[in-house]
């Protein structure tokens, strides 16, 4: 029991601390392939100490409400990384809340996120929640298809015996779950504000979503909310890992194990970060109407996935 | 012999005698205001809350029976609580109990009609649902449905000097009316010749075929899908409810639709014996349908009691969706998972009932507070009318579908028991229902757009108009009706297993299968409904895992920094001149829904041309099955009376010459 909650507070504090670093990495990449000198991989762990030393400024019109957002956001993504298995499947955590439960804590973070947005009352607030909502209920629904899939197949919605099924599978490329990939990498483009949905490096501009929800934040709650979107980024990374190519993520138990499955772990976010980047690279960012059509079509590839499962491979 | 005696239905019965007695006491004094809402409603609000217990305690027990000699001579009324109905009088005594409470903090002197008058009809609409609810013959059952119908109908009109509201009052009373047919032809159907039209007749005997039993399920479907806001049928929900006083919005919304839901369980899973596997996908087509149609009308709607109003036809879509997938797997046998489908149905209808008379208050108390019902209007409520806002976030929160609020229990066993198709023996379906759940998850996923919507724009922001920063909060008697459904929000959230359990005596009566037994397995603080290592969910821990990491990160920030706070101008870009008109309005808010799902709207627009000395925007949306189904279903009515008015020429001797002609007719004939 000991031994299980530790590795969970091992997991968890490991998904926490290096999600800024998964974000350097990305944005270093994305230099070197533009051609620009890179910041440096620690660069977001210098802004967040930067910020966090800050006095906050909150505007006249900012509730409570606009306060303690943060705070909640922040802790419903540690409360995600939690349950992902990243280098371990049987996590005491998992039990608590399922891939469905996981999408569930995911759309609470954003709905406080856009409330937050709201609570200023500026124009460009309520434009960024707007935004931020219908990209959500586009990206939601292809999301929970694509966990569908790997769901059929392993009998299961908890994500420890999602991915210990797959996991065990024979190495062999699955239609249903290239179908899935697919979609999941498109959800996961438009859930964490990348090209080509939202550009996480405009800022001030009319086309930005994520950027317009906090830009009445400042100092700590910018800092959380920063946080919050790093490890939003890397969960979303490890449930695409751990579905997907989940080789090398251990049994429950074997702590001889766990050091060789962080570092598997590292080396695919490295891969992971790498393509993201070149992704970005290679695509420009598309008219907010035009977001639907992206995500109908994640949606249908997710369909799709779970369709040809039921054709194909029962 | 002990002085007392628990026998739940007999303190049923009396409990609703004692709400006539309540209502017949508001007629004594009726224009003493003071009378009605100190002594007379929260005496309601407590039968309500001692029908709730009674019922809780009658759940586990055995059926009841009680044959009361009212009524026509020869035709007494029968009475009866089993589990299905106990779970109905538990739902409707707790709402019922909040919305008592909030009505007597709510009620003013000189609005619509007196106090007492109101109370007589509110108190009757109360009893008749619960008679509705114990009723075990179809003359009873009509009986109390049509009180229902009609003392409702009375207080939607309460406002009757408003010309719109006399004529949504109209169309609901038509509407309960069509509905009400179908389900006197479905009693016809299903008595089958056997003598009665007592339940227990009913469930004794089967229509001749499977034709007929399917004319009863769809007679069914149709008269109680009236009342529910099933799609086509929905067009007076949005019209009443906005129009009567938000308590009873709430009740209408909250349990009176439920009354529906009652009674299709009640014709197909007790009264028929058997059921065929299409009638649920029927159902669940409609339900999904009706759902996404719900929650996209909500989307754009700019009126608050309206955008409300669209969420309850969604919300009843999604209970539909359960009961049809209950149909479904109870078809083909497979019982446990009809019971998961029922039981996620049966939790949905208990939620709706929380969060719905919640937020129909809440709109209650803002209208009062501002005197404006438009979303246009408001804003920045949350600073004048902290109590209500943040008892509001708990619902919106709730019916947006975000775990750990109730609303995510019942959405994640729903999609627990779409998950578990694939071993339903007919392929196409096997294929089919998972992409009806792909349709689920959008309809939630749209649910938190709405309610997004609908909390940000009436209590977040700066507020639009200059008179809301007067507004009051909520106090006494409103604030606790208010605080009762936002607790039991939260405790139906939280702790979902002992309800669970609860409803496994409902589904052991319809279906004869629980899911009970997995889930005490795990302990009451899993919901597991098939085994562990397959699904669970656990809100509570979630919830003292959320809590417990903000609370430390806040003290870990402040011990490792500072809470140093200064308070400015918003930052805005830099733009220097803000006023409150430049955020999103309810129409800005929904544009993309209406851009994107152009198809389901009939919008009319006005937009001006450059060359417009007074250039005017004007934009309206509209249902289009109003003018596809009501409007030439109106226009055949009126063309039929139409020709019958020939006959009605208004002079004395020609009504003499049709008497005369009658006469000479029935002589040649009856010689």
């Amino acid at each position: 029991m000991i031994e299980a909650i530790l590795s969970q507070l091992f997991q968890t504090l490991l998904a926490v601390l290096l999600a800024p670093l998964m974000l350097g990495w990305i944005n270093n990449c994305r230099s070197w392939l533009q051609n620009k000198s890179a910041p440096g991989l620690l660069q977001p762990y210098r802004t967040l100490r930067k910020l966090f030393h800050k006095d906050a400024v909150l505007a006249h019109n900012a509730s409570s409400l606009f306060r303690m957002a943060p705070y909640i956001i922040f802790g419903c993504m540690v409360l995600a990384a939690s349950i992902v298995p990243m280098v371990e499947t049987n996590l005491p955590f998992a039990y608590a809340a399922d891939a469905i439960a996981l999408v569930g804590v995911f759309a609470l973070a954003r709905v406080f996120m856009a409330l937050a947005a709201m609570d200023i009352g500026t124009a460009f607030g309520s434009l960024g929640a707007r935004r931020e909502m219908l990209v959500a209920f586009l990206a939601e629904p292809a999301l929970l298809m694509v966990l569908f899939t790997p769901a059929l197949i392993s009998q299961s919605t908890s994500l420890n015996t999602m991915v210990a099924t797959l996991g065990q599978r024979e190495f062999a490329l699955f239609p249903s779950l290239a179908y899935a990939a697919v979609a999941f990498v498109m959800v996961l483009l438009a859930e964490n504000a990348r090209i080509p949905i939202d550009n996480p490096a405009t800022h001030l501009e009319l086309t930005m979503i994520h950027e317009a929800m906090i830009l009445e934040y400042s100092a700590r709650h910018l800092a959380l909310m920063e946080w919050a979107a790093a490890i939003k980024l890397m969960i979303y990374c490890a449930i695409g890992i751990a579905l997907f190519m989940p080789w090398g993520i251990v049994a429950a138990g074997s702590w001889p194990l766990l050091p060789v499955a962080t570092l598997v772990l590292v080396a695919k976010l490295l891969v992971a970060g790498g393509g993201l980047a070149l992704l970005e690279t290679v695509s420009a960012k598309m008219r907010i109407f035009r977001a639907p059509e992206f995500l109908g079509m994640a949606f249908l590839l997710g369909v799709l996935g779970m369709l040809t499962h039921f054709l194909l491979e029962r | 012999m002990p002085w007392f005696e628990f026998i739940p239905l007999n303190i049923v019965i009396g409990i609703i005698l004692f709400w006539i007695a309540l209502g017949a006491a508001g007629l004594i004094a009726q224009s003493n205001l003071h009378y009605v809402t100190r002594i007379l409603l929260p005496a309601g609000a407590a039968a309500g809350v001692a029908l709730a217990a009674t019922a809780f305690a009658a759940m586990s027990q055995e059926a009841a029976l009680c044959v009361v000699p009212l009524g026509l001579p020869d035709l007494p009324f029968h009475l009866r609580i089993d589990a299905l109905s106990a779970f109905f009088l538990v739902l409707l005594g707790l709402a019922a109990t909040g919305v008592s409470l909030f009505y007597a903090g709510y009620l003013r002197a000189g609005e619509d009609n007196s106090p007492g008058l109101t109370c007589v009809q509110y108190h009757l609409f109360l009893a008749s649902i619960a008679t509705i609810f114990v009723a075990d013959d179809g003359y009873l059952f009509m009986v109390a449905w049509e009180t229902m119908a009609l003392s409702s109908y009375f207080l939607v009109i309460s406002n009757h000097r408003d010309a719109k509201t006399r004529s949504a009052g109209f169309l609901y009373l038509l509407i309960a009316h069509v509905g009400a047919i179908g389900i006197l032809l479905c009693f016809g159907v299903l008595q089958a010749g056997g003598g009665d039209y007592t339940f227990a007749t009913m469930r004794a005997v089967e229509p001749a075929s499977a034709g007929w039993m399917t004319v009863a399920y769809l007679l069914a479907l149709f008269g109680f899908g009236a009342k529910a806001g099933l799609l086509p049928l929905h067009a007076w929900l949005p019209e009443a409810h906005p129009a009567a006083p938000s308590p009873v919005s709430a009740l209408m919304s909250g349990v009176m639709l439920k009354t529906a839901i009652y009674g299709l369980l009640r014709v197909t899973f007790d009264l028929m014996n058997t059921q065929i596997w299409w009638w649920g996908v029927l159902t669940l087509a409609l339900g999904l349908v009706t759902a996404l149609f719900g929650v996209l009308f909500a989307a754009v709607q700019t009126d608050m009691k309206r955008l409300l109003a669209y969420s309850s036809i969604e919300n009843v879509g999604i209970v539909l969706i359960g009961i049809g997938l209950a149909i479904t797997f109870r078809a083909f046998n497979m019982h446990a998972l009809a019971a998961l489908a029922l039981v996620a149905a049966l939790y949905h209808c208990l939620n709706h009932a929380f969060f719905k008379c919640l937020l129909f208050l809440v709109t209650g108390s803002v209208l009062h507070a501002t005197n404006e019902r438009s979303l246009g209007k408001l804003g920045g409520l949350i600073h004048t009318m902290p109590v209500v806002a943040w008892l509001a976030l708990i619902g919106t929160l709730a019916i947006a579908g975000l775990p750990p609020l109730n609303g995510f229990v019942s959405e994640w066993l729903l999609l627990q028991a779409f998950l578990l198709t694939p071993g339903l023996p007919n392929s196409y379906l096997n294929m089919l229902v998972p992409v009806a759940a792909a349709a689920l998850a959008l309809t939630f996923a749209l649910s938190g757009y709405v309610m997004v919507k609908f909390y940000g724009v009436i209590f977040l922001g700066q507020p639009r108009e200059d008179k809301l920063k007067d507004a009051h909060d909520a106090r006494g008697f409103e604030r606790l009706g208010l605080l009762w459904l936002a607790a039991g929000c939260v405790l139906l959230g939280v702790l979902p297993v002992p309800i669970i359990l609860q409803l496994g005596s409902v589904t052991t009566q319809l279906i004869g299968a629980t899911i009970s037994d997995s889930v005490v397995a795990s302990g009451w603080l899993f919901i597991t409904p098939i085994v562990p290592e397959r699904a669970s969910y656990s809100p509570l821990i979630f919830l003292v895992v959320i809590a417990a990491v903000v609370l430390l990160v806040f003290l870990l920030v402040r011990a490792f920094y500072h809470g140093r706070v200064r308070r400015g101008a918003a930052w805005d870009c830099g733009f220097p001149l803000q006023t409150s008109r430049m955020q999103d309005t309810a129409e800005g808010f929904g544009q993309p829904i209406k851009q994107i799902f152009e198809l389901f709207f009939r919008i009319e627009r006005h937009v001006p041309t450059p060359f417009d000395r007074a250039p005017y925007y004007q934009s309206r949306t509209e249902d289009r099955l109003w003018y596809w189904l009501y409007v030439p279903v109106a226009r055949v009515a009126e063309r039929l009376s139409g020709w019958i008015g020939v006959l009605q020429r208004g002079r004395i001797h020609i009504y003499l010459i049709y008497s005369f002609a009658t006469l000479i007719l029935l002589l040649v004939f009856a010689r």
